[in-house]
């Protein structure tokens, strides 16, 4: 290697406001943030893996419970993936240069995470009229608690859709909009995955998690 | 194009009033600089809390506005705020923003406007801590650990509101660490300059670097404990609070794992000493190496030694809990990773000492702390090879041999390279040098006064003498000479607080009367020491991005005049020591 010579860093450019360095960058940050993401939910699970190994613990999805058909979750993961779906959609629209139908994909996006939060919404209320309260018993805090978060981490999600939207209305140089899309369908496809552990864990059985908790050794 | 112009504002915002340019700024420098002070004034509030502890350990009864109750009040708070809004708020939001954009030679941190929100939030979280202790009942006296089902229960003081604000204030930093790592992380990764690959950065990037891996993936750990905590303080969960009766009552909780509070603490807090050390070995490194004019020995090495402490400090942190009840099994494997975390720490150790080995060691007032700081971390870390054995532990556990190993290892040494790197990089900051006399004698208490305090604490702990006492008056087993050891302890330990007004003294004096420091004072040769003004102007660099030829260590190339060769000198000019990197 010839050290002498000045060695031009592949991600870097003397222009230091490039956009399209700047797309670069965010797409760093983006992969870092959903490391931490990761982590948070990781160990959420693992405390969960071992309070639900505890007698108390009563899975929501028992036969006598109230999610022992589970078939409203089951609803709410279809519209959440259909969000997924959209994004997809969008940002193949933007590969293909469609700005009309990158539009409509965002839309219909942030539709059906909307859609999303209002029915998880209703299901809670559904169960505190239930009398199962957050407080009841440790499955229905983990449920009330997996839910909300995975929720506020949509709704922040929302004002990164918010700002591409206006991006896609305001004319956004094409490069640049495929960019955000890309980011926001990565962070959309990763909370819906996020979204199916979760489920597993609210319905999973207490025999399950014993046997997964063997198997790690705790 | 329109979209360039919005690029520029969002990229680099140039300042024009002086609320944008001292107070909402997203100058890396000044944000920098706002971390800074922020931290020392929580650190001055934990310091004289110390204090007081000290006053009612050496002498006491002797402040009667000390009971049981403030007494615990001022050791949690003292612990948290040294660990958490001292330590790891100065080095990831001060040291790191400061030192980042300018030695990988950007023009800022790749999200300005982000890193200034990480500061608001950082503040933010250091009011709603201090705001409890003025809400009733005080802050929480949990100890900094905060264990449930104590840190929750009837009977702490501060569990009304204190112990509430306390885990607020700790989300909220989270958010606020989070933001600045997000920051730190890209711009090391996406907006280095050109020529600086990633082995050719200094070391203190490099440290701060990986810390702020750690912070990123460790905090989500206490993240996780706070909030589900918090449902059990005020929702009634029982995710940590097992059945119980507190006071005669028995308490609406039912089946929680105060053990899985603990690990998932510890899961946050090994990692934690670990974000708190990494920087401090990074940053001395570079004090090592500018001030004895050698290179740094085994640069590599070096690298990879922190990213091995920072890989395996995820893997130790039960040998927090060898008495906590834990399955015993778990001992073996912990004190085995603990063991095996030894080495690449000691390699750093081997690779200061053979830097300063036959070099040209200048004793300045950064070097003087350099080498305190090898001294203390030595001594630190060895008593935690004791306590790493769970033999060894379990008769030393809650004893003050626990509380001389970790002040020293995490407590006194990071504070000694914060104070060394203070004295090194100050002249950058303001363009002044710090005053040498007041340097010195600042030094040499701080250095004897914190041996003097925390070295005889060790021969307490084999005494067996327990932490976390209110008093200790009436125990057969603490002789008098211990109760005399005790007030000799706190008579040093004041003098060495009061001795830090000479710090800030001459922070404060050598701002505006210091000696101009010109560049490059120390005759560095890493990029910071580079910037057409001193103090760097808003962009850092002026025109032009500086190019990057060589490593940042070469110090005493053989058959160049001077004993540095900056970052920027092409080899046409002097000779590279190591091409390999």
């Amino acid at each position: 290697m010839n050290v002498s010579a000045p060695q031009h860093h592949p991600n870097f450019d003397e222009g230091w406001d490039d956009p399209a360095i700047a797309a670069r960058r965010k797409k760093t940050a983006l992969q870092v943030m959903l490391a931490v993401i990761t982590a948070l939910f990781f160990l959420f699970t693992i405390a969960f893996l071992i309070r639900a190994q505890y007698p108390d613990y009563e899975s929501l999805a028992a036969p006598w419970q109230p999610l022992a058909n589970p078939w409203l979750l089951w609803v709410n993961s279809g519209i959440l993936l259909l969000a997924s779906l959209s994004f997809h959609w969008a940002v193949v629209s933007a590969r293909s240069e469609n700005i009309n139908a990158t539009r409509d994909g965002l839309y219909l996006a942030g539709f059906f995470t909307v859609m999303f939060l209002i029915s998880q919404l209703w299901l809670w209320q559904q169960l505190i009229a239930l009398g199962y309260y957050v407080n009841s018993n440790p499955a229905n805090s983990f449920f009330y608690l997996f839910t909300g978060l995975h929720g506020l981490h949509l709704l922040a999600g929302l004002f990164l859709w918010l700002k591409t939207l206006r991006e896609a209305r305001g004319g956004l140089p094409l490069s640049l909009l495929q960019s955000s899309v890309a980011l926001c369908a990565t962070y959309w496809h990763f909370l819906f995955v996020v979204w199916l552990l979760l489920f597993s864990l609210i319905v999973g059985d207490q025999a399950t998690f014993r046997a997964i908790a063997a198997f790690c050794g705790f | 194009m329109a979209y360039a112009e919005d690029a520029e504002r969002e990229t680099l915002h140039h300042p024009k009033s002086f609320w944008t340019k001292y107070v909402w700024s997203q100058d890396h420098k000044v944000i920098a600089i706002q971390y800074s002070l922020t931290a020392i004034f929580a650190g001055l509030v934990a310091l004289v809390l110390s204090a007081l502890m000290r006053m009612q350990i050496g002498f006491p009864g002797a402040l009667e506005f000390i009971d049981q109750n403030a007494y615990y009040q001022f050791m949690t708070m003292h612990g948290m705020i040294m660990v958490i809004y001292l330590l790891t708020a100065l080095f990831l939001g001060g040291f790191g923003n400061y030192l980042i954009p300018l030695m990988c030679g950007a023009r800022d941190m790749v999200f300005p406007f982000l890193n200034m929100l990480s500061y608001w939030f950082y503040l933010l979280s250091v009011i709603i801590l201090m705001s409890s202790f003025f809400v009733p009942g005080g802050p929480t006296g949990a100890g900094w650990t905060l264990y449930p089902p104590q840190s929750i229960s009837a009977g702490t003081p501060g569990t009304e509101w204190g112990i509430v604000l306390m885990m607020i204030s700790l989300a909220v930093f989270i958010v606020a660490a989070t933001m600045g790592g997000l920051n730190y992380v890209t711009t090391v990764l996406q907006a280095r300059t050109h020529g600086m690959s990633l082995f050719r950065l200094p070391l203190t990037v490099w440290g701060i670097f990986i810390a702020t891996v750690l912070a990123l993936l460790a905090f989500p750990a206490l993240f996780v404990s706070a909030i589900m905590l918090l449902f059990d303080k005020l929702l009634g969960t029982s995710f940590f609070m097992p059945a119980m009766v507190s006071m005669g009552q028995t308490l609406d909780y039912n089946g929680g794992s105060p053990i899985l509070f603990q690990h998932l603490f510890w899961f946050f807090g090994h990692p934690e000493v670990y974000i708190v050390a990494l920087p401090a070995f990074g940053l001395v490194s570079d004090l090592i190496s500018t001030h004895a004019r050698k290179p740094i020995f085994g640069y590599k090495m070096m690298v990879w030694a922190i990213v091995a402490i920072g890989v395996l400090s995820f893997v130790v942190w039960a040998h927090h809990m060898y008495v906590s009840g834990m399955n015993p099994y778990f001992g073996f494997f912990f004190a085995t990773t603990t063991l095996v975390i030894a080495v690449p720490t000691a390699l750093k150790v081997y690779n200061w000492v053979l830097t300063l080995f036959r070099g040209d060691i200048h004793l300045t007032v950064p070097m003087l702390f350099a080498l305190a700081f090898i001294l203390t971390f030595l001594n630190g870390g060895l008593t935690g090879l004791f306590l790493g054995n769970v033999a060894v532990d379990l008769p030393l556990s809650d004893t003050y041999f626990v509380v001389a190993h970790f002040h020293m290892v995490m407590g006194v040494a990071p504070i000694l390279v914060v104070f060394g790197s203070i004295y090194h990089w100050y002249p950058k900051i303001t363009g002044r040098m710090l005053n040498d006399t007041i340097g010195r004698l600042h030094f040499w208490i701080t250095f004897i006064g914190t041996y003097t305090i925390y070295f005889p604490m060790h021969y307490l702990g084999f005494l067996g003498m327990p932490r976390r006492y209110y008093a200790y008056e009436d125990y057969d087993f603490i002789p008098q000479s211990a109760h005399d050891l005790n007030s000799f302890i706190t008579v040093v330990a004041l003098i060495v607080g009061v001795s830090q007004l000479l710090f800030l003294f001459n922070l404060f004096y050598s701002y505006f009367k210091g000696k101009p420091a010109g560049g490059n004072p120390w005759k560095a040769t890493s990029l910071e020491w580079l910037t057409p003004q001193t103090p760097p102007a808003h962009g850092n660099w002026g025109e032009k991005l500086p190019v990057v030829h060589r490593w940042a260590y070469d110090y005493s190339v053989p058959g160049v005049a001077e004993d540095y060769v900056p970052q920027t000198v092409p080899e046409s000019e002097a000779p590279i020591h190591d091409k390999g990197i």
